[in-house]
């Protein structure tokens, strides 16, 4: 294709992503440098015959006019990135000087706002994807061995908590864990504990979102794996059988080396997913307990007040974790287009 | 892996069913549970004194003289106008798959069609524009959005999510494509068509299968998101996600919960429809990606 042509079949797409994509991650880079304009204030002297005093007010119109002819306030450099809410610079040099030790310093780390949020969604991450490759690659094999006409029904029913929406999903499960809820009832009825709730516990709390989290992404690793099994090298199976290796054995020996190039898609894909965690925790209500990088832009966005710079400046952050996530993902896309043109 | 499974002892092929029973249920049941509950008031639903009152519904008998009763749908879609976000997500989702597939047909095709080193950097930027979190770029909407009056309007959430949404498009569209032998295009090339009529006359009629599995994509993302909508929409134009999110804010304080619950209900029973109508689709579209790196 000629390079005109190209560019004419190429422009809708590439100036869409260009102006609501490129140009608002560069927007939050620059915003997350400046803070909004402090009030104008005017003081004023007055005098009487006992004296002068001096009177300070907000000049109402001033302070509208500056923020309307300079929306994105004024220029603070790195000094957001610096603050209690986000990297807590100063904040972490007192508490590295005044802990007597290494756990009192992680302790201490974890009352800041922003590592709290980093560290959950870092939990999140790191246990759902695992989980879900481990339960999906179950579920495949076994609705793999299953009669022709359950499967379709299987697949059916198992596509359900992927497809619906992370909050209608989280939703549905918090009803039933409620403490008046079917599930919240079967717990407290196991384990003899009349005022167990799961929303009164941190603990509780992460283990819920990571079992959510698990149902939510389950179905993917599993339709992928399934895909898979469909190609497996019956010949090979076949001779692993012959020289007397158990079931174990095949599926350790054969199944899984034939899956790898999928387990590593889901997983990578999943990492990046997962580390934008943020539905389930509006769904769950469980931001007394667990809040996410994601959870946390969106609190400085909504609300009366608009923390633009707070956000853009967590955007930004969070933007840095995603890119290093996204790493491994872009060397694998680099060496598949080497080995295809190499061909 | 037919006559693989029949040797299978009996054993193992117990311990397999009950296991995608187990998973079934896990599944499934949630679903099912709040379907059923959604029809019982919410002293029912959510019975302090026994979970077999959401089964046999007691009170909503005793108040409604029936075991079914309709109140929180009528509350949600009547009384909280619910049925305003209904046409709110309808709309959003129409143009959004109208566009994103217009548009990302057009990129898509010429993706794999140009074989300049620049399509592989393309690629990699969608890529790397795939992987960021649609709320990290909320913030950098906002200021431009209130300055210029289109913050609120549907028709601006529109284009924000065909946009986030094209770097998936592309890619896949892109792979579907590749499938379509260049020799097609290539002939009516010859025949003396331009680029756009090979494309138009030649490609467009064989191109539907994949285009309607990326159009399912799109469509669950237009349908599903909550982060971009519930940031760019204005109250009366709110979506169906971000008014449940709402639901949860204000009624549950009046204790209209089951408002909530019907209003889930029904956002979730087209999504039933369309896996039930479209599985092939969605399972092909889910390991489309994989299976080809």
């Amino acid at each position: 294709m000629k390079h005109k042509t190209f560019f004419w079949f190429f422009l809708p797409t590439a100036s869409a992503m260009l102006l609501f994509i490129a140009l608002p991650i560069f927007s939050i880079v620059i915003q997350s440098l400046f803070t909004p304009h402090d009030a104008v204030i005017i003081v004023t002297e007055n005098c009487d015959p006992f004296g002068c005093k001096q009177e300070t007010t907000i000049d109402q119109d001033a302070t509208r006019d500056l923020r309307k002819s300079e929306p994105l306030g004024k220029f603070v450099g790195l000094e957001i990135y610096k603050d209690r809410g986000h990297l807590a610079v100063n904040e972490i040099k007192e508490i590295w000087v005044e802990s007597n030790n290494f756990a009192e310093f992680k302790n201490n780390i974890g009352n800041l706002p922003f590592y709290r949020a980093m560290a959950f969604t870092l939990t999140f991450t790191f246990t759902v994807t695992p989980l879900m490759l481990v339960f999906g690659f179950i579920i495949a094999l076994a609705v793999n061995s299953l009669h022709q006409n359950l499967k379709g029904l299987t697949i059916f029913f198992s596509l359900l908590p992927m497809i619906v929406s992370p909050l209608i999903g989280s939703l549905v499960l918090f009803w039933m864990i409620d403490s008046r809820g079917i599930i919240g009832e079967a717990l407290q009825y196991v384990f003899e504990d009349p005022d167990l709730s799961l929303k009164a516990s941190t603990g509780l709390t992460w283990v819920m979102l990571i079992v959510y989290g698990v149902w939510h992404a389950a179905p993917f690793s599993f339709v992928v794996f399934y895909a898979g099994l469909q190609t497996l090298p019956m010949d090979t199976i076949e001779s692993a059988k012959i020289d007397g290796a158990s079931r174990l054995q095949q599926v350790w020996y054969v199944v899984i080396p034939h899956l790898m190039p999928l387990i590593t898609f889901v997983a990578l894909m999943q990492l990046m997913d997962n580390f934008r965690v943020f539905e389930p925790i509006v769904g769950f209500s469980a931001e007394a307990h667990a809040q996410s990088l994601s959870w946390f832009i969106f609190n400085d966005l909504g609300g009366e007040t608009r923390l633009l710079s707070s956000a853009a400046t967590s955007s930004v952050l969070t933007i840095i974790g995603v890119s290093i996530l996204l790493f491994p993902v872009l060397i694998r896309t680099w060496r598949d287009f080497n080995e295809k043109s190499a061909k | 892996m037919i006559n693989h499974s029949l040797k299978l002892p009996i054993s193992l092929k117990v311990s397999i069913s009950i296991f995608i029973v187990f998973w079934l249920i896990i599944a499934a049941f949630p679903f099912i549970w709040t379907l059923w509950g959604s029809f019982k008031i919410e002293a029912d639903f959510f019975s302090k004194a026994d979970w077999m009152n959401a089964l046999f519904a007691p009170r909503t008998i005793a108040e409604k003289g029936g075991a079914f009763t309709g109140d929180g749908y009528y509350g949600a879609w009547v009384q909280e106008n619910f049925w305003q976000a209904v046409i709110n997500t309808t709309l959003v989702c129409f143009f959004v798959v109208g566009t994103s597939l217009t548009i990302g047909t057009l990129g898509g095709y010429a993706l794999s069609r140009s074989s300049y080193k620049y399509t592989f950097w393309l690629l990699i930027t969608a890529l790397i524009f795939r992987a960021m979190p649609p709320i990290t770029l909320v913030a950098g909407y906002l200021l431009p959005f209130y300055e210029w009056n289109l913050w609120g309007h549907l028709a601006t959430t529109v284009i924000v999510l065909v946009a986030i949404n094209q770097p998936f498009t592309l890619w896949m569209l892109h792979s579907f494509f590749q499938k379509i032998p260049k020799e097609l295009d290539e002939s009516a090339k010859v025949d003396g068509c331009t680029q756009f009529q090979a494309f138009r006359h030649v490609i467009i009629p064989v191109m539907w299968p994949g285009v309607i599995t990326t159009g399912l994509f799109s469509f669950l993302l237009a349908y599903n998101d909550f982060a971009i909508t519930s940031m760019l929409l204005s109250q009366n134009n709110q979506t169906m996600v971000p008014k449940i999110a709402s639901f949860m804010g204000t009624t549950q304080t009046e204790g209209n919960v089951m408002f909530a619950v019907a209003a889930v209900v029904s956002t979730t029973a087209p999504l039933f429809l369309m896996v039930m109508f479209f599985q092939r689709q969605i399972v092909s579209g889910l390991t489309a990606g994989a299976v080809k790196g």
